[in-house]
C-alpha cells in the first residue's frame, strides 16, 4: 500500500511538472484503481495531496519572484466560494456517478493534451 | 486591464473552485488560462496558479475531513513524494520532445477514462441506490 502510494504521487509530480497542471487529474484515478479508494474518498484525499504539491510548489517559485500575490488574490477567493460549492455538490452524488463524471473530464483533459 | 477581463478572471476562479470540489482536483486547468489572460506569462501564471491552488484545495480538503472523506497518511505519503516527482518531471521536460510527451500521456489518460467510466457504469447498475 504504502509503496503504491508513494508510486501516486511521483507519477502525480512528474505529470505536474511536465504539462503544469495540478496533480489532483492524475491522483484521483490512481488512487480508485490502484488502491481501490471509494470515489469520494479519493477526491477528498486527492485535495489533501494536492495542498502539499501546491505549497511547496509556491514555496519554489516564489524563491524566483514568479508568484504574483494580487493575481492569485483574484482567481483565488472567487475560488474558494467555488470549492464550497463543488463539496455540496459533489456530497449529493453516488460514488459510481461521481466516478462517471470523473471519466469525462479526464477524457477531456485527454484530448486537450492530445490536441494540443 | 478592463472590467471584463476582471469578471472574465473571478468567473473562471469560481469555476475552477467548483471543479476543485466537486472532483478533487487543483482547479489549475482553468486558473492557468485565467491568469494568462489577465496578461500574467506563462511561467508566472503557473506560478501563481499554485498559489491560488493552496486555498481552494485547502476548502475543499476542510471540508471533506468534514465529511470523512480524507486519508490524512495516504495524502502525506502522495504529496511528499509528488515533491520528488517534480523534480524527475523537471528533467524529462528537458530531455524530450514536449509534444511527443503531451500526446503520449494524453492517450494514456484516455485510456484511464475508459476504464473510470466502465467501472463506474458497472457500479451504478450493481448498487443503483448507494451514495
Amino acid at each position: 500500500m504504502l509503496a503504491r502510494l508513494a508510486l501516486i504521487g511521483l507519477v502525480t509530480g512528474v505529470f505536474s511538472a511536465l504539462f503544469g497542471v495540478g496533480g489532483g487529474i492524475v491522483v484521483v484515478p490512481l488512487l480508485i484503481g490502484l488502491v481501490a479508494f471509494p470515489a469520494h474518498a479519493a477526491t477528498g484525499t486527492s485535495l489533501a495531496a494536492i495542498l502539499i504539491t501546491a505549497t511547496a510548489g509556491v514555496a519554489l517559485y516564489a524563491g524566483r519572484g514568479d508568484v504574483r500575490l494580487a493575481y492569485a488574490a483574484l482567481v483565488g477567493l472567487p475560488a474558494i466560494a467555488g470549492a464550497l460549492i463543488g463539496t455540496h455538490v459533489q456530497q449529493r452524488l453516488s460514488g459510481p456517478t461521481l466516478t462517471l463524471a470523473f471519466a469525462v473530464l479526464l477524457a477531456s483533459v485527454a484530448t486537450w493534451l492530445i490536441a494540443g | 486591464m478592463s472590467t471584463w477581463t476582471i469578471v472574465a478572471a473571478l468567473s473562471l476562479g469560481l469555476a475552477a473552485g467548483v471543479l476543485s470540489g466537486t472532483f478533487g482536483v487543483g482547479g489549475g486547468i482553468l486558473f492557468v488560462p485565467a491568469l494568462v489572460a489577465l496578461g500574467l506569462g506563462q511561467v508566472e501564471a503557473a506560478a501563481t496558479s499554485l498559489l491560488a491552488i493552496v486555498p481552494t484545495a485547502a476548502t475543499g480538503a476542510i471540508r471533506q475531513h468534514g465529511a470523512g472523506n480524507v486519508r490524512v497518511r495516504a495524502a502525506l505519503v502522495i504529496g511528499v513524494a509528488s515533491i520528488f516527482g517534480a523534480e524527475v518531471g523537471v528533467r524529462i521536460a528537458n530531455a524530450v520532445d514536449e509534444s511527443v510527451l503531451r500526446r503520449a500521456f494524453g492517450v494514456l489518460l484516455l485510456i484511464v477514462a475508459v476504464q473510470l467510466a466502465i467501472q463506474g457504469a458497472r457500479d451504478r447498475r450493481r448498487y443503483p441506490d448507494v451514495p
